[in-house]
């Protein structure tokens, strides 16, 4: 078994509210990241696949088409939006990085057919991050 | 769903690494440099991994202002800007980085308790670092 990581970056800014939470709650619990106006990061994206090496091409998965599949169905979606207001996944999901790690992982495990998704890892700031590997 | 989270913290403190049970030369040759008698310091980087469900009402593993209180009063409090040989949770052991890492997660393990404590990553420095999860393998 071999494994291959991709990396990618997007921006984009979000905030944290839980509308069924009173304002005290929403702002004891999420601190700054309740400001409704949102805010924002650059996150780092890393896709983590598994697979045996295709004797034929010597990839474990084609680059090109990885590369293509994180960009249609991830940094499409997620590049330079609002996500609470524009990404479906956080119209009632908070969203935590927790969260846009399960996300990405939705949008690309159906996807992937050669390889199998290993871990999703998103970075919000290079001192926190989420690994998330498809676990209930 | 479970994920893991993981926050990164950083400290600076100083060590010798010295064994009692080793004679001097002994000593010399194992640590090296390291066995400076006035001992040297790093930049620590460490990063501490927690595990459990998503929260579905707040979206989280475990608030992060929780871990880092937990960690700046019980870690970085302890050993930021210290000489770890003179610290009682190093009086019988030497200060490698192992140890250190080891020392870490057994303290996150014993007293943190809104999450699963995963596994305890430290830096010595850029080249090299160290991983423990107790009883589990670690994982990538
Ligand atoms: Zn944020």
């Amino acid at each position: 078994m071999v494994y291959l990581t991709r990396k990618a970056e997007f921006s984009a800014s979000h905030y944290y509210h839980n509308p069924e939470f009173t304002p005290e709650e929403n702002r004891r619990i999420f601190g700054k990241c309740n400001n409704p106006n949102g805010h924002g990061h650059n996150y780092t994206l890393e896709v983590t696949v598994k697979g045996e090496v295709d004797p034929r091409s010597g990839f474990v998965v084609d680059l090109k088409q990885l590369k293509e599949i994180l960009n249609r169905e991830v940094l499409d979606a997620l590049d330079h939006r609002f996500l609470n207001k524009e990404v479906p996944e956080f119209f009632k999901q908070i969203p935590t990085t927790e969260n846009i790690a399960i996300a990405v992982w939705q949008r690309l495990s159906p996807k992937l057919k050669a390889a199998q998704l290993h871990r999703v890892r998103v970075y919000e700031t290079p001192d926190l991050f989420v690994d998330f590997y498809g676990e209930a | 769903m479970k994920a893991h989270l993981t926050r990164r913290y950083m400290f600076s403190a100083a060590h010798r690494l010295h064994s009692d049970a080793m004679s001097a030369e002994e000593n010399r040759s194992t640590y090296g440099k390291c066995n400076n008698p006035y001992g040297h310091g790093h930049n620590y980087a460490l990063e501490v991994t927690v595990s459990g469900p998503v929260d579905e009402h707040t979206g989280m593993v475990c608030n992060l202002v929780d871990l880092d209180e937990f960690v700046q009063r019980e870690i970085l409090e302890r050993f930021d800007h210290q000489n770890m040989n003179m610290l009682p949770d190093f009086e019988r052991e030497v200060p490698t980085t192992e140890n250190l890492c080891i020392c870490i997660y057994e303290i996150v393990q014993r007293g943190f308790r809104p999450a699963h404590l995963e596994k305890v990553r430290l830096e010595e420095t850029m080249m090299n670092s160290f991983e423990y999860a107790g009883s589990a393998e670690v994982r990538k």
